[in-house]
């Protein structure tokens, strides 16, 4: 149980400290206040970062769960040799430390004079979020019997019809959970980010950015604290759509 | 006429071929995935070796392979001392959060009966929000003036703050063992909700007590989860920067923060890269022997 | 024949190393009743995978109604498959499942609605389009399986052991059912089974498979009477083997002489060897009959004692050791009149006896 509280601990000082009606971060309380959310509201330089991180971030959803639906698919419907080795090199994002994922793309862009820009942030986290979506997909995938798409197959589909009609609603679920899960890491990837960014700033960044200035301290608390409501928010959603997939699961089963 | 025959044989050839292999077919379809992979990892990393045999001169980055970089981290000591440093900060936040999310994953594996997935997004949403924020609410909360001080303070339990909590690397594992808890817990509770209830049982039936059944039951086909988890948090914890920036002080810098600063201040890429490929070699040379100690720990207990 | 409308030729699957099938050739009658029978991991399973074109083979080529379509995909095949599982798709409700095959049929939503309703009708399960498909019960998940590829009329029907994830009473109703839509709708079934009783109760004909090799293709009575390999012998019902000799052959009459049983003979049989060499002599365990005074003759008759019996209810198994014999005989009787008789206790004295068309000459095996 104390355990639990290490974990919340910090994610409860964010919301509580944000109304507190204090330039600095340290007890008693001295009140109630909303002023640091409606400096937020006023910062220019929060929305552009926010739009920047929604715009990568949706992209590399997509992208990502793209390239997890094929890899999954190929992985699981057919026995290749020497399929391991391939998806442990897909893999591998997983296990290095991003920063050096991160100096390695930077060097690449600078060496092949690519302007680094909200592209290359993008390039950066599709590697990252590609084996998580990846994992998900794999897992949704295993989970049905592949005798549905020959069945799809043998009633007249050729491979196009029967993803669409078959394969696709039943790892839907799959789906959008690989596309949550790849937004959030995106959203909030930091590291490759401040490597590949070039001018243009994400959310992380500009977070970054404010913690350098002891006056924008509770603004920031107060960001945070609304990143953690949107997230729990989402999170909620994802498992939500995850159980009504599990039904769908449950009816494949004989 | 004929060379069209020909080359339409060999085009029904192939094809024919291609419907037969399922190597091929599953390649082709695994080849969107791989080729950006490609192009996006294996080609970067490739880069990055290759710099770290370039050397820089002020602004230039100079094309002749040296081994300077190289040199320069077996002579200049305090490189040395911080991977040695970043390895051990490493592999005590592995060790922490491996023995701390153990307890709760088996909690959840075998005493919660209803809604195992609720108690799982409850434990994981604090890692839903930003690493970034989490990484500073510990600054403000271990700080000069921060939370646990302050409160203290006021509580009338200290009269002076306390500094040794701040910029050190025990705050530095206390915080990455709290951001890398979620990634802990996960395969540890799979590896744990994976065992058939009935092998336990088998071995209570067999006339060992609880304890024994865990340990050589429970713990062993647990192990994998262990492996897994042990090796999630280690690896990247150690390329970690942003950490040891916030919380660490000057006493709790870490082998990323050095390899972070050649690509601004110092400005020197090659030493960055020789430092990356030494500390990815290093850590591969520790997962090794974690995975040695683990196997030779495994036959032991069969 | 222009009444074929299966010709398997030469082929062969590999995987990898693994033979899965070798050298299978085989043809199927129109509107017959087919059966695909083997233990598990024989080829069954993977030659109707071929039929279907989910396999490829290896080698060889598989003719349906007089096309070569050993390269054309499941998709473009005049053949339909009920699956093992059914794979009933879950996120379709009945009607839509049944409905799946008939995109491009060009039939108007009325029509189809038309169709679908029939082929409720056929299954019997009018009303239950809407049903999601996890409401159905596992015979029902079955015919909605089997409504769903008959509704695209294919030239044959491929079933992968629909009947296996069933429990006994239910499979033996919808064996029954089976057979009679079969006959009902006229259309070939190629049926994969490991289950020898089921086979021999559904078919007009059974191919007996055995670690990828065909051993033989029979209708169920000549498989079960006249047995031509010692595998099928055994594999179908219980069989009684014995080594013996044959000494002379005239007249539609073997004689030959066996270690166990003395000398026995066979009439209106073809013997499968020379005079002279050895042969497997098979026996069913009902063919025997049970005398508690030696028979006047010697010839097809064996003195042995009363093992164990096995009570069955309708019938009842006996096992008799006789002299120079490791495995006892397996022998079978009808339960005519009521309790067991006190007669066949254990430890006595009896004589089997057979009549002289019961036993059957098959090719020894080593």
């Amino acid at each position: 149980m104390l355990y639990l509280v290490f974990l919340y601990a910090p994610v409860a000082v964010l919301p509580l400290f944000s109304f507190n009606d204090s330039q600095y971060v340290t007890f008693p309380l001295l009140g109630f206040t909303l002023k640091w959310y409606a400096q937020l509201a006023d910062s220019q330089g929060l929305h552009s970062a926010l739009i920047n991180s929604l715009k990568v971030g949706v992209s590399v959803a997509v992208l990502s769960t793209v390239l997890g639906i094929f890899a999954a698919k190929a992985v699981t419907r057919y026995r290749m040799r020497r399929s391991g080795l391939l998806i442990g090199f897909i893999m591998v994002p997983l296990v290095i430390p991003e920063i050096i994922l991160g100096i390695s793309l930077l060097m690449t862009f600078s060496i092949s004079e690519v302007k680094l820009s909200l592209v290359t942030v993008g390039i950066g986290h599709l590697m990252l979020c590609t084996p998580f979506s990846m994992l998900v997909l794999i897992s949704r995938m295993e989970g049905f019997d592949q005798s549905y798409e020959e069945a799809s197959q043998d009633l007249g589909e050729n491979a196009w019809w029967t993803f669409w009609r078959v394969t696709f609603p039943i790892i839907l679920p799959g789906v959008v959970a690989s596309l949550l899960l790849t937004f959030t890491i995106s959203f909030d990837e930091f590291v490759l980010a401040f490597f590949l960014a070039g001018t243009d700033s994400t959310l992380p960044l500009h977070i970054w950015g404010q913690l350098r200035f002891p006056d924008k301290l509770p603004s920031t608390l107060a960001l945070g604290a609304i990143i953690v409501v949107l997230s729990t928010v989402v999170i909620f959603a994802a498992e939500l759509i995850r159980r009504s997939g599990v039904q769908v699961g449950g009816k494949s089963k004989v | 006429m004929n060379s069209t025959a020909a080359e339409h044989s060999l085009v029904a050839r192939f094809r024919l071929k291609f419907r037969r292999s399922e190597t091929l077919r599953g390649y082709a379809l695994l080849s969107p995935t791989l080729t950006v992979v490609l192009l996006g990892l294996l080609f970067p990393l490739a880069i990055l070796l290759t710099l770290s045999f370039w050397k820089q001169e002020y602004v230039d980055l100079i094309q002749t392979f040296t081994l300077t970089n190289y040199a320069d981290f077996f002579e200049k000591k305090i490189y040395y001392l911080i991977l040695y440093r970043s390895i051990r900060i490493s592999l005590f936040v592995m060790l922490a959060t491996v023995l701390l999310a153990y307890p709760l994953a088996y909690f959840i594996a075998f005493h919660v009966k209803k809604n195992k997935i609720m108690w799982i997004i409850l434990i994981t949403i604090p890692f839903w929000t930003s690493y970034l924020l989490r990484v500073f609410a510990w600054k403000v909360i271990l700080g000069y003036n921060g939370v646990i001080n302050s409160g203290l303070m006021s509580l009338g339990i200290i009269a002076e703050p306390l500094q040794f909590i701040l910029y050190n690397p025990i705050a530095v594992v206390i915080t990455l063992a709290h951001a890398w808890a979620a990634v802990a817990i996960l395969p540890i509770y799979v590896s744990l909700e994976k065992i058939d209830r009935s092998l336990i049982e088998a071995s209570r039936d067999l006339g060992e007590s609880a304890v024994m059944t865990f340990i050589r039951v429970t713990l062993p086909l647990s192990l994998p989860g262990v492996i897994a988890a042990s090796l999630l948090v280690f690896i990247p914890t150690v390329g970690d920067y942003v950490t040891p920036a916030l919380v660490g002080g000057t006493r709790g810098i870490m082998i990323g923060n050095i390899i972070q600063s050649m690509f601004g201040k110092a400005l020197n890429w090659p030493l960055g890269a020789a430092l990356s490929i030494i500390s990815m070699l290093t850590v591969t040379a520790v997962v090794c022997m974690l995975l040695g100690a683990t196997h030779l720990f495994r036959k032991k207990v069969a | 024949m222009s009444d074929v409308i299966i010709s398997i030729k030469n082929v062969v699957k590999t995987f990898g190393k693994v033979v899965a099938v070798s050298n299978a050739n085989l043809d199927v009658v129109k509107g017959e009743f087919f059966s695909l029978l083997g233990p598990s991991g024989c080829g069954k399973t993977t030659l109707l995978r071929m039929l279907a074109g989910f396999e490829l083979p290896t080698e060889g080529s598989i003719e349906i109604d007089g096309q070569d379509v050993t390269l054309v995909p499941p998709n473009h095949r005049p053949v339909n498959m009920v699956f093992q599982n059914y794979a009933i798709f879950p996120h379709l409700n009945v009607a839509s499942n049944i409905a799946f095959g008939m995109r491009k049929s060009g039939l108007s939503k009325q029509e189809l609605a038309q169709r679908i309703d029939q082929m409720l009708e056929l299954i019997k399960l009018p009303g239950y389009g809407e049903r999601g498909a996890s409401e159905l019960s596992g015979g029902q998940r079955q015919r909605v399986a089997l409504a769903r590829a008959l509704i695209k009329q294919p030239k044959v029907l491929l079933l992968d052991e629909p009947l296996g994830a069933l429990d006994k009473k239910l499979r033996e109703q919808m064996q029954i059912e089976l057979r009679l839509l079969q006959q009902h709708v006229g259309i070939t079934f190629v049926f994969v089974t490991h289950d020898q009783e089921e086979a021999l109760t559904l078919s007009d004909r059974i191919a007996v498979m055995d670690q990828g090799d065909i051993i033989e293709v029979s209708t169920p009575t000549l498989l079960y009477e006249q047995p031509k390999s010692q595998f099928v012998a055994d594999f179908i019902g219980t069989m009684n083997f014995f080594d013996c000799t044959l000494t002379d052959y005239s007249d539609d009459v073997a004689s030959g002489q066996c270690a166990e049983l003395g000398e026995i003979r066979v009439k209106g049989q073809q013997p499968v060897v020379q005079p002279g060499e050895t042969f497997a002599l098979a026996i069913r365990p009902e063919k025997f009959s049970i005398s508690f005074a030696d028979p006047a003759s010697s010839v097809n008759t064996v003195e042995g004692r009363m093992g164990p019996s096995a009570y069955l209810g309708d019938r009842s198994h006996f096992y008799i050791h006789i002299k120079g014999r490791d495995n006892p005989i397996s022998v079978a009787l009808q339960n005519l009149s009521g309790v067991l008789d006190q007669k066949y206790s254990t430890d006595k004295t009896v004589w089997l006896s057979w009549s002289d068309d019961a036993a059957v000459m098959i090719r020894a095996e080593k």
